[in-house]
């Protein structure tokens, strides 16, 4: 109180007023209020939350994780059984969290960039097929989406005993795709190496062709020595070490494919829904990026006389994917999250297993939501970390 | 400072709003209606008709709790719940009494805070199988997908059983029956297992029943009933000796046509009890004494229960068997009420 007394000429309003309308001070104080306001609440629920466990005497505690599973997982890519820990049962699910959203990311940025292309394209009845195959995907609620698919499989396609083969070693039917596994003898080491050096051959030959390029202005063909280096020259060790490598095929036995791998109709289903349902949106996000480029840009490419894929590659990509990245990445983020949908047809992924199984067989539901809450947060936090970096590392280097 | 004591009584009006309440059976009675915790649609047990009316076996269970305590058995409202929703839902009050083909266990008692009132059904788990696969036994399932439900013990018998055998499988996990019957019935799993009612319910709903067995073997001892939160003991205390009087009453051939008569003209004193000529028992429950009379004509004794939803004459035709009274050779024996 006393600032406001001892001080000034100008007329005062008294006391602690004085601040309020002090406009940067205002804002402060506001601040703080919000901040309070926020903390208030977490603090709230927090104490709601221990209260209302407290009132039906259950307490707070983790040791469930290290005591077993006791159930059985049908997808699994740890070494896992019914006796293995909660913990083990997490973490596989995590794996085929981890599985679906990197194959969907993959497909639905494949799919969603050529629709994207496609969409802008001048020819009328592909402008309109890809504008139906936008709406089409996008107006449908994706859960939709993968009941449809999980069901057209398991409804549709014969069951394993008269399983649709190719070449004898695919089967395709109501349990899922049963393929071939490969089966290395030792020798098949010399063609993974060479395919190593192939990787690094071909990145140092790039670099050489951009020198090349700067200094002289000649285009090597990169694709072409690339190709060569990563496939060609692996095929050549490959049967030069006379082709060490055995097929395990599937075959009938009992009610089941044994051997090889399969890939389940819930692994299928969920892949392929969640990454159509997203590529959509990518294309439209795409489609948006290309028409964000003035149109000048491409007039002045040619005008120096860029033929138009090299336009397209030199010059309206780099500058479109400013554009479009930070909108994929928000994409990316969704078909992670929606993959959490693969509890509606048993996809045994991390909601499943921690969130699902798990929270259910033990009752640990606030321990497990925890859990599964700061893993999706985690997942999410990393796949815009890397975005973010990527979209620096693109943005326009002003000179 | 406004905003203080805005949030202070925002606060405050949140936390009143959600204390938890122990007082279960006073709260019923305030509403007038009883959450009851069902299946999402197990035919037999709980399941809509064409009406939307809800009918079964743990349906009729609920109708006869509510008619002791509420004095109109319409007056519930059934909360439909998955394997895994249903003790969630118990837990935080959507619904205040679960009869929902729920395994008496020690650990579900115990750690997830469940008060168990006693036994509706003594169950066991069985597997089921289309007749063309050849299979006369469990023993022959080596490789089979199988559909479970998950959050049951069924998926947990189901790991413990094959890794004694010696067995391996795929486990189809699925979330309610209906989704187990489309799974099974396109052959997405070779087997469905739960309890053998369950399995006994499922198939009378198949379009040919007689295409699929149930396999002999009988791989868990599976005691359904309905359950309420630990800690309410008066709540727990109607709710439970509502059972124990339908038992009794089949016992004592007390039925909803003869109900009315019976306790107007008492043949016996255990008859006098059970119907409130005789002491105060509803009292010591805190219900009125024409409480069991009232639960008995809502659906029948557990008798008429069992017969009218699951008995041989209905298209599911499950014996009693276990579940014959003691005096007809089952385990069917509720505590006197005296
Ligand atoms: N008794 C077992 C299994 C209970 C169970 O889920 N039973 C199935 C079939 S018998 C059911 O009621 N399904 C109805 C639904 O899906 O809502 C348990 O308590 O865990």
């Amino acid at each position: 109180m006393s600032v406001a007394s001892d001080t000034d000429s100008t007329p005062q309003r008294g006391g602690i007023m004085r601040l309020w309308y002090d406009s940067e001070a205002r804002q402060v104080i506001i601040q703080i209020f919000t901040i309070a306001v926020i903390f208030a609440l977490v603090g709230y629920l927090i104490h709601n939350a221990a209260a209302n466990l407290d009132a039906i005497g259950k307490t707070l505690g983790f040791d469930f994780l290290f005591q077993p599973a006791n159930y059985d997982i049908n997808q699994s890519f740890l070494e896992y059984d019914s006796r293995s820990t909660n913990l083990k049962a997490a973490a596989v699910g995590l794996i085929n969290t981890f599985l679906v959203a990197g194959l969907g990311i993959l497909i639905a940025t494949v799919v969603g960039f050529i629709m994207g292309v496609l969409r802008l394209s001048k020819n009328f009845l592909m402008n309109r097929l890809v504008y139906c195959y936008v709406e089409g995907l996008r107006n449908v609620p994706v859960l939709l989406w993968i009941l449809l698919m999980h069901g057209f499989i398991v409804t549709n396609l014969p069951s394993p005993k008269q399983a649709l083969s190719l070449n004898d070693s695919f089967f395709f039917s109501n349990r899922g795709i049963n393929m071939p596994s490969p089966d290395p003898h030792p020798l098949f080491w010399a063609t993974i190496i060479v395919f190593l050096l192939g990787i690094i051959g071909s990145l140092i030959f790039k670099n050489y062709a951009k020198k090349v390029q700067d200094e002289t202005g000649k285009i090597l063909p990169v694709l072409y020595v690339s190709l060569g280096l990563i496939i060609g020259l692996p095929l050549i060790v490959y049967f030069l070490t006379g082709m060490p490598l055995d097929w395990n095929t599937p075959a009938m036995q009992g009610f089941n494919f044994k051997g090889g791998y399969v890939v389940k109709p819930e692994l299928i289903a969920l892949t392929l829904a969640l990454a159509l349902y997203t590529s959509a949106f990518i294309a439209e996000t795409v489609r948006a990026g290309i028409l964000a480029v003035n149109y000048g840009q491409t007039e002045a490419a040619s005008a120096l006389g860029l033929r138009n894929n090299r336009t397209l590659q030199l010059v309206i990509i780099p500058q479109a994917m400013r554009v479009i990245v930070p909108p994929l990445t928000s994409q990316y983020l969704n078909l992670t999250k929606n993959s959490s949908l693969a509890i509606a047809i048993g996809y045994m992924d991390i909601t499943a297993t921690l969130g699902g199984i798990t929270l259910n067989q033990t009752g640990r539901e606030m321990e497990c939501m925890i859990l599964v809450m700061a893993i999706y947060l985690c997942i999410s936090l990393a796949v815009s970390g890397f975005m973010n970096w990527y979209n620096s590392s693109i943005k326009l280097i002003e000179r | 400072m406004k905003l203080k004591s805005i949030l202070v009584a925002g606060a405050a009006l949140a936390m009143t709003a959600t204390v938890a309440n122990a007082a279960t059976l006073e709260d019923v009675k305030a509403s007038g209606e009883l959450n009851c915790i069902v299946t999402t649609g197990l035919v037999g047990f709980a399941y809509t008709d064409a009406n939307g009316r809800w009918n079964g076996f743990d349906v009729d269970f609920c109708r006869a709790t509510a008619a002791a305590v509420l004095g109109d058995g319409d007056k519930v409202k059934f909360v439909p719940t998955t394997g895994k929703t249903r003790f969630t839902a118990l837990s935080s009050g959507e619904g205040d009494l679960l009869y929902r083909n729920t395994t008496v266990t020690m650990s579900r008692d115990a750690d997830l805070k469940l008060t168990f009132l006693g036994v509706n059904y003594y169950d066991g788990q069985g597997f089921m199988v289309n007749k063309a696969l050849g299979v006369t036994s469990a023993k022959q399932l080596n490789g089979a997908s199988v559909c479970i439900q998950t959050g049951t013990t069924t998926e947990l018998n189901l790991a413990d059983y094959f890794r004694a055998q010696g067995m391996s499988y795929e486990p189809v996990p699925i979330e309610t029956n209906e989704e187990a019957r489309t799974n099974y019935l396109s052959g997405r799993c070779d087997v469905y297992t739960t309890d053998a009612s369950g399995l006994a319910a499922t198939r009378a709903t198949f379009e040919n029943p007689k295409d699929h067995i149930l396999l002999p073997e009988i791989i868990s001892k599976e005691p359904l009933g309905p359950a309420v939160r630990q800690g309410d003991d008066a709540w727990a205390d109607a709710t439970r000796w509502v059972l124990n009087a339908l038992i009794e009453a089949e016992e004592y051939g007390i039925t909803a046509a003869n109900a009315d008569e019976m306790a107007a003209n008492p043949p016996n004193p255990n008859i006098a009890r059970i119907l409130g000529a005789e002491g105060n028992y509803g009292e010591m429950i805190g219900l009125d004494n024409q409480w069991a009379l009232r639960a008995i004509k809502a659906g029948g004794n557990y008798g008429e229960i069992f017969d009218r939803n699951l008995g041989p004459n209905t298209e599911i035709g499950l014996e009693r068997g276990l579940n014959a009274l003691w005096s007809n050779g089952g385990i069917l024996y509720a505590p006197p009420i005296r």
